[in-house]
């Protein structure tokens, strides 16, 4: 399905806490969780074919709605590594990227063939941004340069913007107004 | 001699941000002129810069407030509440902790101030046109009603901001939206936007700016302008913009945080440069008929799942997405929403609590009741709000229908302070998510105006509000 959106994700009962670790607990917890908190066993995380599954598979324009970074904590606390869609959300995408979750957007054709493949070994070089599916097809998938090489080498982002501390500076002393 | 190329507002307000320019390796680096702060977005950020050992660069440009995991129930003194839930409880002793020890102004619960982030913003004049402001909050993007460029962010960019005032950012594309014709009565905002997210989908705006434009745009006063900018996130795009005009400073002028005298004088006309030049052009267009408009409410489970309120529910003709959406809703294709009954209706949040929003709701229910069954809750969007409502009497309004009128804050929007719908149950509400879940486990949202909400209160079944005009 598409659309799915990150109160999907993390249902905001579960933003009241102070640290970011700890949330794959409650990762799609209305979905994956019954009432009485057993385990609903439709849901997909809950199938064996899932246990051990990496990279997850989802439906066009992931990640949609709410800003909470949440999200990517829960996806990379439960153990997903990658997300990959026909589209993802603007606001999921960012925060992803600055926690080392990869979002990978793909054609519709291999978007479908991953969703009717599901469990499939896929191979992510996220030196050259290319997914290799096990059917032959490799395909590059689009990356802000920037932040490919933040997830490389593991440059904080934070840093980065501190060594500009001097321009941000000048930029400051020269505007034409203050806010 | 060369001639400028023309720009659209976004590329005025971005080019005037600009620390260094982006370039193919980099993105560029980003001013921010206001960075918005609240209690659930923040504590993992101020933990990066105690770790680091780093202050906040300016705190003059940081406001901070408590909205989403506080109590609305009223209390003789605020000083009195107590806040639903241990881990809530703990985000709000953090933010205390957080702005005192890195000295920033906080709205806190004992404050007149206090209110939705969204709100009080533009309430205290602090959001004005040509402006960056960032939120970690997605609908950052109702400040952009001012001409601001205003985008919700992570907590890791919380943390930027706080430490360089600045953001690492990619220009993003645009797309203008033109809205034109007259709204005929008992027709808002909030119809407005729901039938623009309805039209282009809720990734519609992915990528992009919008720009709202068109004579149905200018005809409306800041809080309707706010309602439709609010709900730019609904479609995907981080950001609403619409140019400032005398209507924008109409309503700054003498506000707080509002320039006053020469600087308001030069800060008009640097505002009135702000509009998109003739010529300008946008990655993508878009038109909207506002005449053609009528009340809308949402059958699904995300804003883009909207109908005229007369209207029947599409069939799913296969889309598996809208079919879980049905089955979650327990609606049926066909059928208008007029025939749902209602359990819940809520009017409040970011994008219907203001004082022309309640004051549109009072307008419905006066001399009116809540029907039997039905729990109506107002939630003004800040205590300001509350305080000029209740000086208009719409509290007293309220109440004779049997509705309860509550402090502010986020409430039943996304039920993070206790306010929430009961499972199964049908909540009516102006707010902006209609995601499952969103206001209680199992509970089903129908989004609508604050009119629509009023007259659903009363008879107790969805119901075109005008119905009552």
């Amino acid at each position: 399905m598409s659309d799915i959106d990150t109160d999907q994700i993390i249902p905001a009962r579960f933003l009241t806490t102070t640290s970011r670790e700890g949330l794959g607990q409650h990762l799609f917890h209305d979905w994956r969780y019954g009432g009485d908190g057993s385990p609903r066993p439709e849901f997909v995380l809950n199938t064996e074919a899932a246990r051990n599954c990496r990279v997850l598979v989802a439906g066009r324009n992931f990640g949609c709605g709410s800003s909470r970074e949440h999200a990517p904590w829960a996806l990379l606390d439960y153990g997903f590594l990658a997300v990959i869609s026909s589209e993802i959300a603007d606001i999921f995408r960012s925060n992803s990227l600055k926690n080392g979750l990869l979002p990978i957007t793909v054609a519709d054709a291999h978007h479908r063939w991953l969703l009717d493949n599901a469990g499939a070994t896929v191979d992510i070089d996220v030196a050259t941004s290319t997914l290799s599916l096990p059917n032959g097809v490799s395909a590059t998938y689009p990356i802000d340069a920037f932040a490919r090489y933040c997830l490389v080498e593991g440059l904080d982002q934070l840093g980065f913007l501190r060594k500009h501390d001097d321009a941000i500076r000048r930029f400051e002393e020269s505007r034409p107004w203050t806010p | 001699m060369t001639v400028d190329a023309p720009k659209t507002l976004f590329d005025k307000v971005w080019s005037e941000h600009i620390v260094t320019e982006e370039t193919p390796d980099t993105p560029a680096i980003l001013y921010i002129d206001l960075h918005l702060i609240h209690e659930v977005t923040t504590p993992q950020a101020f933990s990066v810069l105690r770790e680091q050992g780093l202050p906040v660069r300016r705190p003059d440009l940081t406001l901070g407030t408590m909205d989403h995991s506080t109590p609305t129930t009223p209390v003789r003194s605020l000083r009195d509440l107590n806040v639903a839930g241990e881990g809530a409880a703990k985000q709000v002793v953090r933010m205390q902790e957080n702005c005192r020890d890195f000295e920033l102004e906080l709205f806190a619960f004992d404050s007149p101030y206090r209110g939705i982030v969204h709100v009080i913003g533009p309430e205290l004049g602090a959001t004005q046109p040509g402006k960056t402001i960032v939120c970690g909050d997605s609908h950052t993007s109702t400040h952009g009603a001012f001409g601001a460029l205003a985008f919700g962010i992570g907590t890791t960019e919380v943390g930027h901001v706080l430490a360089t005032q600045c953001l690492l950012q990619r220009k993003p594309k645009t797309l203008a939206i033109d809205i034109s014709g007259a709204l005929s009565e008992g027709i808002t905002a909030k119809d407005v936007i729901l039938a623009t997210i309805a039209h282009i989908g809720v990734d519609g705006g992915t990528g992009h700016i919008i720009e709202y434009r068109g004579d149905s745009i200018e005809a409306m006063d800041m809080e309707a302008r706010m309602t439709v900018c609010n709900m730019s996130i609904e479609a995907g795009a981080r950001a609403g913009m619409i140019a400032p005009d005398d209507t924008t400073f109409a309503y700054l002028h003498g506000r707080p945080r509002a320039p006053r005298g020469r600087a308001w004088d030069d800060a008009v006309v640097r505002w009135r440069a702000l509009r998109s030049d003739a010529g300008a052009t946008y990655d993508k267009y878009v038109g909207i008929r506002g005449d053609a408009l009528q009340p809308m409410v949402t059958f699904g489970t995300n804003p883009g799942m909207a109908v005229g309120v007369n209207e029947p529910i599409p069939s799913y003709n296969g889309n598996a997405t809208l079919r879980k959406a049905l089955d979650y809703m327990q609606l049926l294709p066909g059928k208008p929403l007029t025939e749902t009954s209602v359990d819940v209706v809520f009017v409040g949040s970011c994008t219907n609590s203001r004082l022309s929003d309640l004051r549109q709701a009072a307008n419905i229910m006066r001399g009116h009741k809540v029907a039997p069954g039905v729990t109506m809750l107002v939630v003004p969007g800040s205590q300001q709000v509350k305080k000029e409502a209740e000086a208009l009497g719409l509290h007293d309004i309220f109440r004779a229908a049997g509705a309860q009128w509550r402090e502010s804050g986020c409430s039943m929007c996304l039920g993070m302070n206790g306010d929430t719908v009961p499972q199964g149950k049908l909540c009516v509400s102006t707010s902006n998510r209609n995601f499952e879940g969103r206001q209680g486990i199992g509970a089903r949202t129908v989004l609508a105006s604050p009119m629509t909400a009023a007259a659903s209160a009363i008879r107790g079944r969805v119901t075109d509000p005008r119905e009552f005009l």
